[in-house]
């Protein structure tokens, strides 16, 4: 555990709260000249910590870093706690760096005070949730993250506002329900097996929950399956999310699809894997075929989308079915690459809703009868756009292939028919792509365009931060894979002991140690290990080499 | 052998410079920026050539990792180049006609706004190409095969304000996802089997014997490696998106889509002989789809007007008979072939490129003729390349496609009989071509005039277009002669005619002149190609019948395009509507899928997922009247209660916690 003399963590969960209430302080008649400046500087406060935390991470390690514990509402095991490992090390990293650029790039209408609270208060829910070690604490972060959401969509966004808004939050907070009961049977059921205290710590309840009941895991799991899926959104659970996006300001956009996504596959890892292990190997299949039909289903309905906003928000519905994929591969490639396209996604399509936004803002619509030779006029426009399509299609050399390939190949070597239909997307998402970009910026312009200038530098600069991350992790993801992949091996070897019948290629716990200290190491001791590995080692997986299980222990 | 590096990293300066900086940098300088940086690539691979040259032909393989890429449990992948004689050989045609047809591009390009862009995307391509062929592994080798479909997509729709170039672009990048899928199979098969994707690893013990591969993984392997290499290389069943890329300019025609990129499909082949020495039917399938592919496109290159559709449906046949030389197990000859066609047919495109630049962008042959008389470089140019493609002795085509053939009838007969019908369709196109070009009466000023009424719907056609009426405006209205192009232009088409007349000397079987075989031994010694060999006698007769044949169709030719130039009777409907292929698949599979689509999108995702979630938020907030509460600001309460309720607990957990 790196120990710095500051509690870094809890700096990067209340500045951004810090920064909600300071811009509803500024008073009425500075607002419209300081609340920028003033939110800019908290706004970059907060990236600055987040960049030194990450500088800080070491590579190698497996376990939760700059852990801050302390006790909150003891009879019912509830504490503050914070922790950051490789998993959500990177996400957080993209949420510090995704809302600057989408408060302060795009521009849009009305109070900035309200605009710029509620944006901080997102952020610092989003990052609570990201770093939460306690159920209860994640719940809360969770939740709360529907409330500036809800008010950014109704407040700023587009003419069916309050009509998406509603069905945002109602669905998304239906699917809450389900997580609240699980939650609450998982602390209830665990508690007998904890010496019957009842805990939210996330690290005692996954040490304990592999002597739960397997019926109960499965139910468990199925509970948390349920709310990440509607919140993801996996299909069927995604029709609040077409409207949300589509009406949502650029801004509420960028964050939405880039962030929000985020916290319903990471709670997918980090709830369902890491607590009901059980469970989640024996719901895998499922997770695992819908998220291959959503990858089908979703390139049909995106291809024949009529507007460009509405495109982009089906084809996210892709993008996420395939991080859905990777997980429940059960192997070191496929989850690494999951975890990789929630990175991927949120650069990629935080900037292709910037770029959408600013699209509308030159012509005035998005439909794509109305569009047409955009490029003749804004050519820098268009490359930017281009290079970011390229990204979504998966042109290697830019970050969104590396994503798609571990999940596929580590999908391939696990399941091999999932990963088969999975692929059609590199056909499918190069239809709708390229069509969308040909409609938009290709063929005689339409309407009058000589009014139409290029974008502008200082648009340029807001996107350039997403476009520098969308060709260096396309062409040099290593440090950020050496730092995701040792958690990922642990999780798996995780799940691997408590369902020795899942397939995991990539990692067997024989005579693993990985580097986690011994306070938050929820595998059992090495003798029952190895016996559970004998078992497990030669699966589908056979030929790969599980060379991987030195990676763990090197550090 | 640092050299390697430089070979890789001038393409890809030069593209960078140009991207950021192209904007500044004006017409010409970037286009000869661009030439220097190829150029300079096509000196540092002769260095390293000549480097492998001076060394013993067993260690003629240098492996230079440059960092790695993806190291994610027990996947490894790096950027890394390998240099061998199967890299080193395509690197040399590939910068060396590249540099040419940089050059050349100066003089074709010249004026057109968009001058930069172009100089950096044909930069990009050689880099990719370089790329693809010079990895030391299949994932990063996939890395510069999708670099230069990017590249393609781009130049193929340059003049992206014609719908039908931004169509053209879309097919042909969307057709390749085709094989891309296969490709990314292949790989994952790979990986399953080898858990690697390095040629150091998969591949070396295979060649060397020390390993072997069983039947169905062999098989697996191949075929979707061949899927990748068919919609690449455009062969059947992904053939169409090629013609359609016609609608680049014409440098980009002879750069990508013959030279050089559509030959990557018999790279990818050829480096993937030893998993293909394990599964004969894979091979089968290989010399089949070069056959059955040479044979369909030569006859619908028979009946096309266009100056490029016809050498378009040319290459497409050109790469069929280089399938059908691989698949047939004799590497070597698909590969001279494969060098021999990248000279004369960046030869014919250019003086295509020529051609249509002196006529003010007439791409249709009936609205051509006599021309002999006005373009003294470009005629003997072109017709160089006509002898060479039509495989008339002693010119390039000659010489390699006798030992495609030679290899097919040792296969099987029948492949030797589709082989042998496309040659003589070959040379009866050409004749058609050349005779509809350079002969008869001219027939271009009618087309002018026909030019300047285009003109007028305000879209430019190309840069030649714009110049032409700009330096010549009494041509655009009918009046004008043709002209020979600047020297830039001209240049590059004598260096290449010179190439395809003595070019074959490269790989000659007589005399110990045999150097592409040579050089190419250690890629394919008896482990990974059964060596065979056909007698001399029958070699002789094969050759005596080709060129028998060859004759004929040019003859044919010839003779039956004396005159007349509308002969319907010569031109039927079916093969200028290529097979109704294209037509047929539209029809039958892509209207259906396009309105099963449509269904999906409306009916099902707007109508019944969303109706059935909206119909349970409709049944759960009772009637109607409360749901228009909930949307008149219910929620917005509600959302709010929520926030202040949380804020609360907080402030109340925390009080007491703090106690």
């Amino acid at each position: 555990m790196t120990t710095t003399g500051i509690p870094l963590l809890n700096i990067i969960v209340f500045l951004p709260l810090a920064g909600a209430i300071v811009s509803m302080l500024v008073p009425a008649s500075a607002a419209k000249v300081w609340t920028r400046p003033i939110g800019m500087a908290f706004a970059l406060g907060e990236l600055a910590f987040v960049a030194y935390m990450v500088a800080d991470f070491p590579r190698g390690k497996a376990g939760f870093e700059f852990v801050s514990s302390h006790s909150w509402i003891g009879q019912f095991g509830i504490s503050w706690s914070l922790g950051v490992d490789g998993i959500s090390l990177f996400l957080v990293a993209m949420t510090a760096l995704l809302f600057p650029v989408a408060m302060f790039g795009p521009s849009w209408k009305g109070n900035p005070r309200s605009f710029l609270a509620w944006m901080f208060l997102l952020e610092a829910a989003c990052m609570g949730t990201f770093l939460s070690l306690d159920l209860f604490v994640f719940f809360i972060m969770f939740e709360v993250t529907l409330v500036p959401g809800y008010f950014i969509v109704a407040g700023w966004g587009g003419n069916r506002r309050n009509y998406a808004a509603m069905k945002f939050f109602l669905y998304t907070f239906a699917g809450s329900a389900f997580l609240f009961v699980a939650i609450i049977a998982l602390v209830v059921l665990d508690a007998p097996h904890n010496g019957g205290h009842q805990t939210f710590s996330l690290i005692t309840l996954a040490k304990v929950s592999s002597s739960l009941p397997h019926a109960d895991q499965v139910l468990i799991f199925c509970g948390f399956a349920v709310a990440f899926a509607v919140k993801i959104p996996l299909v069927p659970f995604h029709s609040w999310l077409p409207d949300t996006y589509t009406q949502a300001p650029t801004a509420g956009s960028m964050v939405l699809a880039g962030i929000l996504f985020k916290l319903g596959a990471y709670g997918l890892l980090r709830l369902g894997l890491y607590l009901v292990p059980r469970g989640a190997a024996d719901m895998g299949p499922v997770l695992l075929t819908l998220a291959a039909a959503g990858i089908v289903y979703g390139s049909i309905v995106t291809i024949m989308q009529k507007d460009l906003k509405r495109l982009v928000a089906y084809a996210s519905i892709v993008d996420v079915a395939f991080i859905v994929l990777g997980f429940f591969a059960f192997s070191s490639q496929g989850v690494t690459g999951g975890v990789f396209e929630m990175v991927n996604h949120g650069l990629t399509t935080g900037a292709i809703f910037f770029l959408v936004g600013i699209v509308a803002e030159k012509k005035g619509t998005l439909r794509f009868s109305e569009l047409g030779g955009l490029a003749k006029a804004t050519p820098v426009l268009a490359a930017i756009f281009l290079t970011v399509v390229m990204s979504a299609i998966g042109l290697p050399g830019l970050n969104g292939f590396v994503g798609e390939f571990l999940v596929l190949v580590g999908t391939f070597i696990t399941h091999r028919w999932w990963a088969v239909v999975g692929t059609t997307a590199v056909v499918t998402g190069a239809i709708y792509m390229l069509w969308a970009y040909q409609k938009v910026f290709h063929g005689p312009s339409l309407g009058s365009d000589a009014k139409v200038t290029d974008i502008s530098w200082r648009q340029i600069a807001a996107v350039a931060p997403l476009l520098v991350g969308i060709v260096f992790l396309g062409v040099y993801p290593k440090p950020f894979l050496d730092r995701v992949t040792p958690s990922v091996n642990y999780l798996l070897a995780h799940v691997e002991q408590a369902a020795p019948n899942a397939h995991v290629p990539a990692v067997t716990t024989r005579h693993v140690t990985f580097n986690v200290p011994a306070n938050q190491n929820v595998l059992s001791t090495a003798t029952k290990s190895s016996k559970v590995a004998g078992g497990s080692g030669s699966g589908a997986a056979g030929t790969a080499k599980p060379a991987a299980t030195s990676k763990g222990g090197v550090g | 052998m640092n050299a390697a590096y430089l070979i890789v990293a001038l393409p890809f300066a030069g593209a960078l410079v140009l991207l950021f900086a192209g904007r500044r940098i004006l017409d010409p300088v970037s286009g000869w920026f661009a030439t220097a940086m190829a150029a300079g690539s096509f000196v540092c691979t002769v260095i390293v050539w000549s480097t492998l040259l001076g060394r013993p032909s067993t260690s003629r393989s240098v492996d230079k990792t440059i960092f790695t890429w993806m190291p994610v449990g027990s996947l490894h992948v790096s950027f890394g180049l390998q240099l061998d004689p199967l890299s080193i050989l395509w690197s040399l045609f590939v910068t060396g006609v590249g540099s040419l047809i940089t050059l050349y591009s100066i003089g074709y390009m010249r004026g057109d706004p968009s001058f930069s862009r172009f100089f950096f995307y044909l930069n990009a391509f050689i880099f990719s190409m370089l790329i693809l062929v010079l990895a030391d592994n299949f994932l990063f080798s996939f890395l510069g095969w999708e670099g230069v479909g990017f590249c393609s997509y781009g130049l193929v729709g340059f003049w992206f304000e014609r719908n039908s170039a931004a169509v053209a672009a879309k097919k042909a990048f969307v057709t390749n996802r085709v094989g891309d899928f296969g490709f990314m199979i292949a790989l994952f098969l790979m990986f399953q089997h080898f858990g690697s994707f390095n040629y150091s690893v998969v591949l070396a013990p295979l060649a060397s014997g020390h390993a072997t591969l069983a039947n169905s993984t062999a098989t697996f392997i191949s075929i979707m490696l061949v899927l990748g290499a068919v919609a690449k290389s455009a062969q059947i069943p992904l053939y169409m998106w090629l013609p359609d890329a016609m609608e680049g300019p014409t440098p980009v025609s002879a750069l990508i889509h013959a030279a050089t990129m559509v030959t990557a499909g018999v790279y990818l082949v050829a480096r993937a002989a030893p998993i293909l020495h394990f599964s004969p039917d894979a091979q089968w399938i290989v010399a089949s789809i070069g056959a059955g592919t040479c044979f369909l496109a030569a006859t619908i290159a028979c009946v096309q007007d266009d100056i490029k559709r016809v050498l378009a449906y040319s290459t497409v046949s050109q790469i069929g008979y280089m399938f059908l030389a691989e698949g047939s197990g004799d590497y070597q000859a698909g590969i001279y072939h494969t060098v021999m066609h990248a000279f004369f047919k960046a030869l014919l495109f250019l003086s295509a490129g020529s051609i249509i630049h002196a006529l003010h962008d007439e791409q249709n042959m009936k609205r051509m003729g006599n021309l002999r008389k006005y373009l003294p470089i470009t005629f003997p140019a072109f017709m160089v390349g006509f002898l060479a493609l039509a495989a008339i002795p002693p010119f390039d085509g000659f010489w390699s496609k006798d030992e495609v053939l030679a290899a097919a009838w040792h296969k099987s007969p029948v492949l030797w009989a589709f082989g042998i019908a496309t040659a003589f369709l070959t040379a009866y196109y050409m004749s058609r071509q050349v005779r509809l070009v350079f002969w008869g009466k001219s027939r271009w000023n009618s087309a002018a005039a026909a030019h300047g009424a285009a003109g007028d719907t305000g879209i430019p056609l190309s840069p030649a277009a714009a110049h032409g009426s700009a330096a010549h405006g009494s041509a655009a209205h009918g009046g004008g002669e043709p002209h020979e192009a600047p020297r830039t232009m001209t240049i590059p088409l004598v260096i290449l005619t010179v190439a395809s007349a003595f070019g074959w000397l490269l790989n000659a079987n007589f005399a110990g002149l045999d150097f592409i075989n040579k050089w190419l031994a250690p890629i394919f010694p008896a482990t990974v190609a059964t060596p065979f060999t056909v007698s001399t006698g029958t070699k002789w007769i094969l050759g005596v019948i080709a060129t028998l044949v060859a004759f004929g169709g040019l003859f044919a030719g010839m003779g039956l395009w004396r005159r007349a130039v509308d002969r319907p009777e010569l031109e039927p409907a079916f093969l200028a509507h290529a097979w109704y292929i294209d037509e047929g698949i539209s029809a039958t599979v892509s209207g259906p899928l396009a309105r099963m689509a449509t269904r999906f999108s409306f009916v099902v995702d707007a109508g019944w997922v969303d109706g059935l979630v909206n119909g349970v938020g409709r049944s759960a907030a009772g009637a109607g009247r409360q749901l228009r509460r909930l949307q008149t600001g219910y929620v917005r309460n509600y959302a709010l209660a929520i926030g202040v309720g949380t804020a609360a607990v907080l402030l109340y957990v925390s009080m007491r916690a703090g106690s």
